[in-house]
């Protein structure tokens, strides 16, 4: 956009001037994406080393020869030896977390409905009280929730691991918000019709805001599925733990087998990629909703 | 029945479920946490209540004989505090945030870059989402190897390179903190702050542009009249946001990767709570650091909305 004299040339120049300013994004852009790949990359590839290998790299290889997949097997069978089932830690981790979400779902959208829909004594009193609690550190109440867990008899169970991971007041917040956005009038109608406000919450409000419950239930998921401290606390058996302290029991065991240690990290991701991949539009949409919290 | 007090029965009966884990879990919560502050407890023997004794221990300072107390190294006071710990993890929790509006200006960049009308947007995107969205003990364990001092990729690079003597990284106090903020960064830079940006500026009006290239604004002009203030809400957002996760963050680097050292240098205030709480069981002081920590988010988030806001307009 520089004032040349004639028109012609500075056509000309603008246009090489733009299509060099293009690559120099495109490189810029790809180089970056590189250094988000490699950490990866190079997980993948250690894990796949001969195990005195990874120890001993003074080059750097970044295609090995050799690929020794049978350290997928090694890490899976040194973790059985210390009791731990990679298989029920995913398991363990997917229940926890598809309970926890429809369990926040359920009860969140059901409080967001009586909140932005019915009129009842001590609504704005009530939605008040959730507000203020949003700003709270969780670590101002892990030590009474710990105390209320325990005093239920909860420790090592997974209804420690679950339930209260479910009331968190952000989930009813928002979805209060999107119920208070949509149209009246198809509740109206319906309630004409002679709908109790039962079958209206679950016949015209929740079919109206599936991309909000999709989002909430995305968001809750990825929530528990990465839940570290609180599951950290409240398990004590292995039986009972989730993905991410199996794999720290693990690691912290197996501190310099390398490709024992990058083996067990990719089995742990490779899901949460592929469930990203499938769902990015989710996920996104779940990002932007947290926006509206300013 | 009267619809009206149908309808009152009605919303209790969908508000209880919701309400009642809120009183349990988090209201309740807040409140006995509050009371546990002023207490000592075990979790074994019944609380006992010790009054101011759990702040003073946390925030107080003794005269001591000595100039032993070294203030950021600069000077020395003759006070002595009762939890040097404390103000170490606070300086360590601080120290880290540094690396915040460097996130948030390369999400920024990010963002405008991929607001172009480039091919492979969606390639881009989902590997610059990536690494934030796969955050978690196995990428962290990842990291802790990348980070290696003998033979972990970053050093054999740098050696390749001709660095003589490359860091110490998780080995060494001078390095371990920025290490940990690099990590954030590579892994933070194409979150969720790139992906509110990118919105933003997707609701920027295109007529400003073309009105002010017509009245011949360069690029630069452009950013700083038109794109700047009108997405200075989602930065200000993002910046208090970001200040408040700062605070309560570093739980699980300190756990997996570091164990908070070396020498403490890698211990954040949520880290410390953590093991008070559940290392040595000491719920009330625990209790006590986690409301300090809460009235330090309390009075920074406000100075920033109070001086930040200022430059923010809301349309």
């Amino acid at each position: 956009m520089s004032s040349t004299t004639s028109a012609r040339p500075r056509g000309q120049s603008e246009q090489t001037l733009a299509q060099l300013r293009l690559v120099v994004l495109y490189i810029a852009l790809t180089a970056g994406a590189l250094i988000m790949v490699v950490p990866f990359y190079w997980m993948t590839v250690t894990s796949l080393r001969e195990p005195s290998a990874a120890f001993s790299t003074a080059t750097i290889e970044w295609f090995p020869k050799k690929l020794y997949w049978s350290n997928y097997a090694e890490a899976i069978a040194r973790m059985a030896a210390d009791g731990m089932s990679f298989w029920r830690l995913y398991g363990n981790s997917l229940y926890v977390a598809a309970a926890g979400t429809f369990g926040q779902v359920v009860t969140s959208s059901m409080a967001a409905y009586a909140f932005a829909r019915l009129r009842f004594p001590g609504r704005d009193q009530l939605f008040f009280g959730y507000l203020a609690t949003m700003m709270i550190p969780g670590s101002v109440t892990l030590v009474p929730v710990f105390a209320v867990v325990r005093a239920l008899g909860w420790v090592n169970s997974y209804y420690a691991l679950i339930v209260p991971g479910i009331f968190s007041p952000w989930g009813t917040f928002m979805l209060r918000q999107f119920f208070m956005s949509l149209p009246r009038e198809l509740e109206e109608s319906a309630r004409m019709d002679g709908a109790s406000l039962t079958q209206i919450y679950l016949k015209v409000t929740l079919p109206l805001a599936k991309t909000a419950l999709a989002t909430l239930a995305t968001f809750t998921f990825m929530g528990f599925w990465g839940s570290f401290m609180w599951p950290l606390i409240v398990t004590v058996t292995p039986e009972l733990r989730t993905l991410p302290i199996g794999l720290t029991v693990f690691t912290q065991r197996y501190s310099t087998d390398y490709s024992l240690l990058m083996a067990a990290s990719v089995m742990a991701t490779v899901p949460v990629v592929i469930v990203f991949l499938f769902n990015q539009r989710y996920f996104i949409e779940s990002i932007k909703l947290q926006g509206i919290k300013g | 029945m009267s619809d009206r007090r149908k309808e009152i029965l009605t919303a209790y009966l969908f508000l209880l479920p919701n309400l009642l884990g809120f009183l349990v879990f988090t209201s309740g919560p807040v409140i006995a946490s509050l009371y546990l502050a002023f207490t000592r407890w075990d979790l074994f023997h019944a609380p006992r209540w010790v009054g101011l004794q759990n702040f003073v221990s946390l925030l107080g300072f003794s005269r001591s004989l000595d100039d032993s107390t070294s203030i950021l190294g600069l000077f020395r006071v003759p006070y002595t505090a009762n939890d040097p710990f404390f103000w170490q993890y606070l300086y360590n929790t601080a120290y880290m945030m540094l690396a915040i509006p460097f996130t948030l200006l390369g999400s920024l960049m990010l963002a405008i870059a991929l607001n172009q009308k480039i091919r492979g947007v969606v390639i881009y995107r989902t590997l610059y989402f990536l690494p934030s969205i796969t955050a978690g003990v196995a990428v962290l364990v990842l990291w802790k190897w990348l980070y290696n001092t003998d033979i972990g990729l970053i050093n054999t690079i740098l050696t390749q390179l001709g660095v003589r003597n490359p860091p110490d990284w998780l080995g060494s106090s001078t390095w371990s903190k920025p290490a940990l903020m690099l990590m954030g960064f590579v892994m933070g830079v194409g979150g969720s702050s790139m992906i509110l940006y990118l919105a933003a500026l997707q609701g920027v009006p295109r007529e400003l542009y073309e009105a002010a290239q017509i009245d011949g604004a360069s690029g630069r002009q452009q950013f700083l009249s038109i794109t700047w203030p009108l997405i200075a809400p989602t930065t200000f957002f993002l910046g208090i946001m970001s200040i408040i996760g700062g605070f309560q963050g570093g739980f699980m680097q300190a756990y997996v990767m570091t164990a908070g050292g070396p020498a403490g240098s890698t211990t954040t205030l949520e880290f410390y709570i953590y093991n008070k709480a559940f290392t040595v069981f000491n719920m009330g002081y625990a209790s006590a650091i986690a409301w300090v920590l809460f009235v330090i988010i309390l009075i920074v988030s406000l100075a920033t909305w109070k001086y930040g806001g200022r430059s923010v307009q809301y349309h």
